[in-house]
């Protein structure tokens, strides 16, 4: 009896002990992206160098991440202690003291490495608020046998002309073959990416200095026009639906002759597992227009580790954020799934590694295509924001979807361009006034 | 003759309601036979019906990428748990609604009924800083909570038509015969009325189970059930039909064995009162 009393003692002792051993549990707020996904596998590198830290994942839609994660933020919910955010994000967030500015990540991390345009974007008077994690500008992606079919070149730095008339060549719809897929889904995120991007080569933009919305003005009328009249001259039916995933599967499946759209979509479409024509993609930057032929778009984008204010466990995060955004961790991917499934757009040493270079062969041109975005003058117009294809400040989300409807019924053909950009006008004319910025 | 007219009838309803049920029943279909697609197969058009490689490679890749049983083990817990004190807080409401209503009683009605017709979101954030405060945030305990309080007015309302189709009377001979109040609802009255309890019950969980605001926005690693688990499939940039509906079949696949075993259930307990 008195054995088992102290065996019974002994045990539960030794079980305190082991609860004593403090573990921390990270919690990580992420997005479904393959990059992300390939992160969960590898994290028995991370639990090996860092025993006593756990982590535990929750993985949401992008729409639902963001609203259940900026409802946590704002009410400092504290129920994560790590998030993945986008360069839309990080900027306000941090002017709202949201976000832990980084700056424990420790020697091996070298910030100076990464790319200046993605740094810029995560930062904030010199601050780097968020790690980037991967980074995407858009460029133009293109059938190499379609255009020598139809008898076009597409120079490497093509202007809007040459695409339409490409695209118009390109396209022969007996065979289901579109000349060009644009993004036509509504949402500030989807379509709006696109056409804000290529509102900026056209020379428009979306405030003036004084923040009055520009949709009466000539450059968005020429824009949307030209976008308009090309889709339904050599887009598929149905574009108006039509967002990232649904031009990817369309390129993918030969039957899009040009694709405008997020660098990251290059692994995709060369990817022969999925891709029916892996070996046929030709590459140049986003087209220019009457902006002049330095004004690419300047679309930018990155998924971005950052830590809320909100956390106990900052010190622990900023460890983990080090270890996924490091140049150790593109190291880690290249060696145990390929060079060609690195996250890529983040860092210089990343396009200096000729073996990365030989594995995708869209480095340079996803190089090229990032350095030159300008989010601090999106437009050649002066602006009073930042952003390339969207508007750094919290009402955007709102304004650019309902914007995005317009437009998108523009190209369903259920209202003319006039009309789609004066109902654009007076709605953003009305929020920007609700939000105190025209007075 | 009559008899030929009937059976030609018979058949075109026969006809009729097969179409009906497939055509409620192809969401379903579609998404179970997505699941055995490969991401390019899943997005082909023409849509491949049946003649596709047939695949098992989502669910391997679900199951090893998520903690589902984490995720039913919630599910379960949230949906039963706020059926089971909905309905003990709900019968003895719909009892005394319907054999003691008084002059208020249809507009109490129509004011816990009017609880839902506000959208939750408009209570998300006075609710979230109330969970943030209690502690409440990625629990199990505060998903039921919130659960049967959003499910309440519905169980109530079931339970009061199904209680009125039953006759006082027989509720008065119980109190004759010396019978408490405590006694008349669980020896008489639920007796009498366990159809209808258990088609709201049944009901209930299916609600409960599938309801995703709640549970996608009070809940992170912890407390996420199916809804979560569903959520985390779709992907902004990278093709993912299949994998989704892989997860989607694996996330109802419970509830629809339940609601199969338990139709005649149901069904008898949606047509009460109306037969008699």
């Amino acid at each position: 009896m008195l054995t088992r009393t102290l065996l019974l003692g002994a045990a539960s002792v030794l079980a305190m002990a082991s609860f004593a051993h403090a573990e921390t549990t990270l919690t990580i707020a992420t997005v479904n992206n393959g990059d992300m996904v390939r992160m969960q596998k590898l994290t028995d590198d991370f639990s090996k160098k860092n025993p006593d830290i756990k982590l535990e994942w929750v993985t949401l839609e992008e729409n639902v991440l963001r609203q259940r994660v900026t409802t946590d933020i704002a009410t400092k919910g504290g129920q994560y202690d790590i998030l993945t955010i986008g360069t839309y994000e990080v900027p306000i967030w941090a002017k709202q003291k949201w976000l832990l500015p980084l700056d424990g990540l420790g020697q091996a991390y070298d910030a100076d490495d990464l790319l200046p345009a993605i740094k810029d974007a995560v930062s904030v008077d010199g601050k780097l608020y968020a790690s980037p994690f991967y980074g995407e500008s858009a460029m133009v992606m293109y059938r190499k046998d379609l255009a020598e079919k139809a008898g076009v070149t597409i120079p490497e730095k093509p202007t809007w002309d040459q695409i339409a008339e490409a695209a118009k060549k390109m396209t022969d719809k007996s065979t289901e073959t579109y000349g060009i897929c644009l993004r036509g889904k509504a949402g500030w995120g989807e379509n709006m990416a696109l056409l804000t991007a290529m509102a900026n080569s056209f020379g428009a933009r979306w405030f003036d200095e004084k923040w009055q919305p520009q949709f009466d003005q000539p450059e968005w009328k020429k824009a949307l026009t030209f976008y308009v009249d090309l889709m339904k001259e050599a887009g598929p039916p149905g574009a108006s639906s039509n967002g990232f995933n649904e031009n990817l599967a369309l390129f993918q499946t030969g039957k899009c002759g040009i694709w405008i759209d997020a660098t990251v979509a290059a692994s995709f479409v060369t990817n022969p597992k999925d891709s029916k024509v892996a070996d046929k993609v030709g590459y140049a930057l986003f087209p220019t227009g009457d902006a002049g032929p330095d004004n690419h778009g300047n679309w930018l984008w990155a998924w971005n580790l950052g830590i809320p204010a909100g956390t106990q466990k900052a010190e622990a995060a900023q460890k983990f954020v080090s270890w996924a955004t490091d140049k150790a961790y593109t190291e880690l991917v290249a060696s145990k799934e390929g060079w060609a499934n690195v996250p890529p757009g983040t860092r210089k040493s990343l396009y200096a590694n000729p073996e990365y270079e030989k594995a995708a062969p869209f480095a340079k041109i996803t190089l090229d295509a990032m350095n030159a975005a300008n989010t601090s003058k999106p437009s050649v117009k002066p602006v009073p924001y930042t952003g390339g294809q969207f508007v750094a400040i919290p009402e955007f989300q709102g304004i650019g979807t309902a914007v995005g409807q317009q437009f998108s019924a523009a190209l369903a053909g259920s209202v003319k361009v006039d009309q789609a950009l004066t109902s654009a006008q007076q709605l953003t004319t009305r929020e920007m006034t609700k939000g105190g910025y025209i007075k | 003759m009559a008899r030929a007219i009937s059976t030609r009838r018979k058949l075109t309803f026969s006809i009729l309601g097969w179409a009906i049920g497939l055509l409620i029943f192809f969401p379903i279909l579609w998404t179970f036979l997505t699941s055995f697609k490969t991401e390019g197969t899943a997005i082909a058009t023409p849509p491949q019906f049946l003649f596709f490689d047939w695949t098992l490679e989502n669910y391997h890749e679900v199951q090893a990428r998520s903690n589902y049983m984490k995720h039913v083990t919630n599910s379960i817990v949230i949906s039963v748990g706020s059926t089971l004190i909905g309905l003990a807080l709900a019968i003895p409401a719909a009892w005394a609604m319907a054999f003691s209503p008084t002059k208020r009683t249809k507009d109490v009605l129509m004011w816990m009924l009017s609880t839902k017709m506000m959208p939750p979101v408009g209570v998300l954030v006075p609710l979230y800083l109330i969970f943030r405060d209690w502690g409440l945030l990625d629990t199990r305990l505060g998903l039921v909570a919130v659960l049967t309080m959003i499910n309440l007015p519905i169980i109530v309302w079931m339970l009061y038509t199904y209680f009125k189709e039953i006759p006082g009377e027989i509720l008065e001979a119980a109190r004759m015969d010396g019978a408490s109040l405590m006694k008349e609802i669980v020896y008489v009255l639920t007796p009498m009325a366990v159809p209808g309890i258990a088609s709201t019950m049944l009901l209930n969980i299916i609600l409960a189970w599938n309801e995703a605001f709640w549970t996608l926005n009070l809940s992170a690693a912890n407390a996420a059930p199916l809804t979560a688990f569903i959520a985390s499939y779709s992907s902004p940039e990278g093709l993912f039909w299949a994998k989704l509906s892989a997860a989607s079949t694996m996330a109802i696949a419970p509830i629809l064995i339940m609601g199969w075993f338990s139709q005649k259930q149901l069904v008898r307990g949606l047509t009460f009162g109306a037969v008699k």
